[in-house]
């Protein structure tokens, strides 16, 4: 039987479905013409056609975060794969399991400057975890399971199979899945137990410890979010998390102090500063947590466990550095916890807490209620009260002030049901995302929390979304500006607000007709609730236009390079800070 | 609370790989990339059957970031082994040259006199030319190099270090 000969594109095929895909995000093109030949003529495999290449690497990450799979993209050569590329580095900086098949020009063209011919490998070596050019038929069918393997194993990421047109149409024979393995790829999964101990030691002795933890926890899968749950309680401390982190610990829990970092809450920022123990699991010390470097947490003995040898020491120098998943090493933790804990600085414990309980009571989340104009915090927090009560939401969103205000107000109690574009940044990511999630979850709310600005980037999406009868929600907090541009732009140049404005914005809710959906609007505080309410009850994509304060800047506000405690904590707070001339000069 | 050490030193780092289309590349990448230094990169094959690859290579750096080169090039994929000869204990290195010299009368016979002190051997040579060979360490052949600036140096050619350890450890 394994000598049966195929045509490349099945053998793709069907090391696609003994993968467990049932799902493609992509876009066709002379290159690829094969596979979507083949694709035609099986059921196993559903295709989502997307309306740009890079919306359907977005919509693949949507798909892969919400459910812990590898999200798979099928585009073509040249401009298909180099649309691919801001999808592709963004699920690299956010260790997001991707395998993006691009088209190929047949091998022997290779070279020649052909129609539609990009060096894909060359392109796409530094923005993914690794990738492929396959020249013969026989290799496929092996290389695909690699790639599945490397993307989803160790530190996740994108991985690119390059398949040029003669090899998907040659013939060859078919690997099965459990007879690949790569010799020089081993991701280290088991932390070192002596270090481990020696963590535990010194979280025993702490007086005022925090965990800090991130993406790296989500990734590891829901029992490494259960883990770190026990670990937390087991211990008694606070707990802050990352933006690409939140949902790893529940919002809800007395012990969560709120996300960190550059518009993280003023308790979580204070108690990194003043904390004596640091335990960070799977978190990489990224500029937008840290801030200047040199006041980061000064007076901590810092611990460090992340699948990634290469994100010890990086930007922070540790004490403890330990290299493992974090399920693994969450568990061995617990495990020593249980017989150190009676050696418990209970006393200094308590000291610490009555002091992240005054930094609490600055409540630095509070914004001025308006009632003409809508605040954008509230039209967010409106979202979440409206929504909390139900276990199937997923949240996308664009990059902008709508992001931050989203990771403040909407709240998350388990991992796997927040995604946005943390490390790179892409505008333009949410409304693809979404897709992907709706696509894994076909009855579940998903929104896009958008900005106006964001949603412009890949908008034709919508009509993916019409086409696929995919009811996702879009939901634009509209200012009218790239509000977190024109932020940056008051506080540090002089409130010129070069090109920041959104003049000629389409009317969102006549585009939301013309894309097959619904169009909503709210102009007034007291029309966001019933907006709200008829979106979820909507059974077809929505967008919801919310008209909000054009002038509300997102707080607390650390400025670029300026230390935990130099926060910025809106109207009335802005003027006693000022940003330094180092500070400008860092995004 | 520990402090990372600021001294920069030189280390040579070998890497074994597998001998595959690219590989060059995405080492060569994570250095340019990343803002790290090569200052000599070497690469052959070493293991035909396997099909392996050793690439040494010589950078500097202060330890924090020596560490990071060696994690980043751990990362890659095709990449099996990444060893730090210059931590790891004795190494014996080597660079050969190939050197040209041009010149006349006492210029000339000087630097065939020094290329006999530093045991270079003459490759080639017209009566205003010799190619000289010359085999050693980096800082040998820089005192070679320097030497015969002053007597009619044309042409360099250097092939960067490589370097294994002493004694019977393997990579």
């Amino acid at each position: 039987m394994t000598d049966q000969k195929l045509n490349g594109s099945q053998i793709l095929l069907k090391a696609l479905v003994d993968q467990g895909v049932d799902v493609v995000f992509g876009y066709p093109g002379g290159a690829v013409l094969p596979i979507y030949d083949e694709l035609f003529k099986q059921n196993a495999i559903r295709h989502v056609l997307v309306r740009q290449e890079g919306g359907a690497v977005h919509a693949a990450e949507g798909y892969a975060r919400s459910t812990g799979k590898v999200g798979v993209v099928l585009v073509t050569s040249g401009p298909g794969a180099t649309n691919s590329v801001t999808g592709l580095t963004d699920a690299l900086m956010d260790s997001i399991p991707v395998v993006c098949l691009t088209g190929q020009v047949p091998t022997h063209l290779i070279g020649n400057d052909a129609f539609q011919e990009c060096d894909t490998t060359g392109i796409t070596r530094s923005c993914t975890k690794h990738n492929y050019l396959v020249k013969d038929p026989n290799d496929l069918a092996r290389v695909v399971h690699e790639a599945f393997h490397v993307a989803r194993s160790g530190r996740p990421g994108p991985v690119v199979v390059d398949l040029p047109k003669d090899v998907s149409m040659g013939m060859g024979t078919y690997s099965p899945r459990a007879s690949v393995r790569k010799m020089s790829y081993r991701p280290r999964l088991r932390g070192d137990s002596a270090m481990i101990e020696k963590a535990v030691d010194i979280m025993a002795r702490a007086k005022r410890p925090i965990f800090y933890c991130g993406g790296g926890v989500i990734n590891s899968g829901p029992a490494a979010s259960k883990r770190l749950g026990e670990l937390v309680h087991a211990t008694g401390f606070p707990c802050t998390l990352t933006l690409m982190g939140l949902g790893a610990f529940p919002a809800s829990d007395r012990q969560f102090v709120g996300m960190l970092g550059m518009h993280g809450t003023y308790e979580a920022n204070l108690a990194m500063y003043h904390c004596d123990v640091l335990i960070n699991i799977g978190a990489r010390f990224d500029d937008r947590i840290t801030g200047k470097i040199a006041e980061f947490c000064p007076k901590a003995t810092k611990i460090h466990v992340d699948i990634d040898s290469s994100s010890i020491n990086k930007s922070v120098f540790v004490d403890i550095g330990i290299v493992g998943d974090a399920a693994n090493v969450l568990k061995e933790m617990l495990a020593h916890w249980q017989l150190k804990r009676r050696h418990l600085e209970r006393k200094a414990l308590a000291k610490w807490w009555t002091q992240i309980d005054k930094w609490r009571a600055r409540d630095c989340l509070r914004y001025r209620q308006d009632s003409k104009v809508i605040k954008p915090q509230y039209a967010i927090q409106r979202l979440y009260e409206l929504t909390k009560d139900r276990d199937d939401v997923y949240i996308t969103t664009e990059v902008g002030q709508h992001q931050m205000w989203a990771a403040q107000f909407f709240r998350f109690e388990k991992p796997n049901h927040w995604m946005t574009s943390g490390g790179l940044g892409t505008m333009g990511y949410g409304l693809p995302a979404a897709i992907g999630a709706q696509v894994a979850h076909p009855k579940a709310l998903v929104i896009d929390i958008a900005g106006e600005s964001s949603i412009m980037m890949n908008i034709q999406e919508m009509s993916t979304a019409a086409q696929h009868r995919l009811p996702v929600k879009v939901f634009i907090i509209n200012n009218e500006y790239m509000g977190m541009v024109r932020q940056w732009q008051e506080l540090l140049h002089g409130g010129r607000y070069s090109e920041s404005y959104m003049d000629s914005l389409p009317d969102f809710v006549r585009l939301a007709e013309s894309f097959h959906a619904v169009g909503l609007r709210a102009t007034r505080p007291d029309e966001v609730d019933d907006v709200i309410k008829e979106m979820i009850a909507i059974d077809r994509p929505v967008i919801a236009d919310i008209r909000v304060d054009k002038k509300e800047n997102c707080f607390p506000m650390i400025p670029s390079g300026a230390a935990h405690y130099d926060m910025l904590l809106g109207p009335g707070d802005e003027a006693e800070n000022k940003i330094s001339e180092d500070g400008m000069v860092l995004v | 609370m520990a402090q990372p050490s600021e001294t920069t030193n030189k280390h040579t780092i070998s890497v074994l790989v597998d001998n595959e289309a690219g590989v060059l590349a995405r080492v060569v990448g994570l250095f340019s990339g990343r803002g790290y230094n090569i200052e000599s990169l070497t690469v052959a094959e070493i293991d035909a059957k396997k099909s392996l690859s050793r690439i040494n290579i010589v950078t500097s750096g202060t330890p924090m970031i020596i560490e990071q080169i060696k994690a980043q090039l751990t990362r890659l994929v095709p990449i099996h082994k990444v060893r730090d000869l210059t931590l790891d204990g004795a190494r014996v290195e080597r660079e050969l040259a190939l050197i040209k010299v041009r010149g006349r009368g006492n210029r000339r016979v000087e630097s065939l006199r020094i290329a006999d002190i530093f045991r270079a051997s003459v490759l080639d040579s017209t009566n205003e030319s010799f190619v000289f060979e010359i085999v050693g360490s980096a800082e040998k052949v820089d005192a070679f190099v320097k030497l015969m600036e002053s007597l009619g140096l044309s042409d360099v050619s250097r092939t960067g270090v490589v370097a294994i350890s002493r004694g019977e450890e393997t990579m």
